[in-house]
């Protein structure tokens, strides 16, 4: 069974773009130790020669006009959201 | 709880009027809220367009199929006059500039949203216990769950506070609740209903539902709220409509949710409704599904992997919450999310990183969309000999609160009958059976081939009626 450590977690994090507290990270490594050693049950089936399945209707691309739709929400109301929004532009802290 | 149909009857004869229905619900809400049901309610704009239906009635002027008619959202479908919180802190002040197609159809023929129910954050969960707002109580006993994630909008309808509400469905999110509360719940096709404006969380299994307190009713709010959407491209063709009457079905009865891991009620309560299905005249036969039992498996796999997708947009940037503390912007997107989501998001994102990350995608999620594509075979050769499937909806009536917190395995157990018709979009309805010594509702689960949407509903609805 896989296992994973606080390392583990660590990376996954930084991978989420998830900050942790000290706790959760060790609860978190045992839960998805605990999880992933669920799923694996998987391994039991035999899935050689089948096709994978990501949408279960059978659609294909849908495809639209590339035109601007008339009751899109405005650009104030989207701006009137942010945070922090400054001369038209979402504000935020330095880059680097 | 009166009829939808009671209800438009009585204020477009003027012996009542949509304000009055309305104040009404506002009441009922507030008279059970120590429930826990409502993470908010919309009482100013709904009574405003109470009073706008009440004067189109006044003037004769046309009013829609559910005119005056009160219901109540889970609080992850994007509505007018409030705030849209997904359960979630990162959302905790998100007023959505937009509301969900489903709420503009219901609104487009006169129903009025009261409120916002509360489901577990980001609908992750299976009791609305991962609610940054607290849990709901079950609608029979307060000390256990209402189920999830969709808990406030099965217990709305079960108080009678409204005759109907709307719920998501990735996994089970309708048909459990609605199971632990003894109210019809609805997951249709996939595809059948539009997810425009709703928070989406596992995009190749999210469906769009409701619950009331009878089939008929719905019919009716199904019968609005489908079809296809421009702003949903994964939206069917129009194809849903009610049916008046069904023939003699052949129906299958899942031998392996049957199994001694099944609560003893739950299985009586099955078996019983199999006998009444007989007695109406159908055939009822047990059928061998034995792939279903993977099937939470995939779950577990499929859903993390595209959450952690479509959680991605919430970055403490554009809208929601974003943390004070951080310093730069890397710091901002962790620690807006750190403290923004929940431990059960959190662990549903990781999970998700995990099995789409280099090295491991094979193993998992590309393992779990080959063995979807066993799950959906199996399914096919049952509905080339019966025309729906029966089950239970849940292994055991509702547990207590906090019974399974702490154990993220158990907690997902809970939908280990719910799940197969989800990974093979189908439709499937959750009616209710029952209950067990202690009065606790148990629910029945239909599931038909995609597309048959119409056609459980029948035989559901003529079911209900030989109950009565």
């Amino acid at each position: 069974m896989t296992k994973i450590s606080r390392d583990d977690v660590l990376r996954l994090a930084q991978l989420s773009r998830l900050q942790l507290g000290d706790d959760e990270v060790d609860t978190l490594a045992i839960d998805i130790s605990n999880i992933l050693g669920y799923v694996e049950q998987l391994d039991e089936l035999d899935t050689d020669n089948v096709e994978p399945t990501y949408q279960v209707t059978g659609l294909e691309n849908v495809w639209r006009d590339d035109v601007v739709s008339q009751d899109a929400v405005s650009r104030d109301e989207l701006l009137a959201l942010a945070p922090e929004a400054v001369d038209y532009q979402v504000k935020v802290p330095k880059v680097l | 709880m009166d009829a939808i149909s009671t209800i438009t009857e009585r204020i477009k004869s003027g012996a009542s009027s949509a304000r009055s229905e309305v104040e009404a619900a506002l009441e009922r809400a507030k008279a059970f809220e120590d429930k826990n049901i409502f993470i908010s309610m919309t009482s100013e704009r709904a009574l405003e367009r109470a009073d706008m239906i009440d004067q189109k009635v006044k003037n004769g002027e046309p009013v829609g199929s559910l005119a005056g008619v009160p219901f109540a959202a889970k609080d992850n479908f994007l509505t007018y006059g409030g705030l849209t919180t997904a359960a979630a802190p990162i959302l905790s002040n998100f007023e959505a500039p937009l509301q969900a197609t489903a709420v503009e159809k219901l609104e487009q023929e006169g129903a009025i949203c009261i409120g916002k129910t509360n489901l577990d954050a980001f609908a992750h969960g299976g009791s609305t216990e991962n609610s940054a707002y607290g849990p709901t109580k079950n609608a029979f006993d307060d000390n256990k769950v209402a189920g999830g994630s969709s808990g406030g909008s099965a217990v709305a309808v079960a108080l009678g506070i409204v005759p109907f509400a709307l719920g998501s469905d990735t996994g089970g999110s309708i048909r459990q609740p609605a199971s632990f509360n003894n109210v019809v719940g609805i997951k249709p096709t996939y595809g059948m209903v539009s997810r425009y404006g709703v928070v989406a969380m596992a995009s190749s299994t999210d469906s769009i539902g409701c619950f009331a307190g009878n089939v008929a009713d719905t019919e009716l709010v199904m019968e609005v709220i489908a079809g296809r959407d421009q702003k949903d491209m994964t939206t069917l063709p129009d194809y849903f409509v009610p049916e008046a009457t069904t023939s003699k079905k052949k129906v299958g009865l899942i031998k392996e949710f049957m199994d001694e891991g099944v609560d003893e009620a739950v299985r009586a309560c099955v078996l019983e409704y199999a006998e009444r299905m007989r007695a109406a005249g159908h055939e009822v036969e047990e059928v061998s599904l034995p792939v279903a039992k993977y099937a939470l498996a995939m779950y577990y796999i499929i859903v993390p992997a595209e959450v952690s997708s479509n959680l991605a947009r919430f970055d403490g940037v554009r809208y929601g919450k974003r943390s004070s503390a951080a310093n730069e912007l890397g710091e901002l997107y962790d620690m807006s999310r750190g403290e923004g989501f929940v431990a059960e998001n959190k662990r549903r994102i990781m999970i998700g990183s995990y099995v789409l990350s280099s090295g491991y995608f094979d193993a998992y999620y590309l393992k779990a969309q080959k063995a979807r594509t066993l799950l959906i075979r199996a399914f096919n050769e049952l509905f080339a000999s019966y025309d729906l499937l029966l089950g239970p909806v849940t292994p055991s009536p509702a547990f207590g609160l906090g019974e399974n917190v702490s154990d993220p395995i158990k907690m997902y157990l809970a939908d280990v009958m719910t799940v197969p018709a989800s990974m093979a979009g189908l439709p499937a309805l959750s009616v209710p059976a029952g209950a067990d010594e202690h009065g606790l509702p148990i629910g029945v689960q239909l599931i038909g081939q995609q597309r048959s949407d119409a056609m459980l509903l029948t035989v559901a609805r003529e079911m209900e009626a030989t109950n009565e």
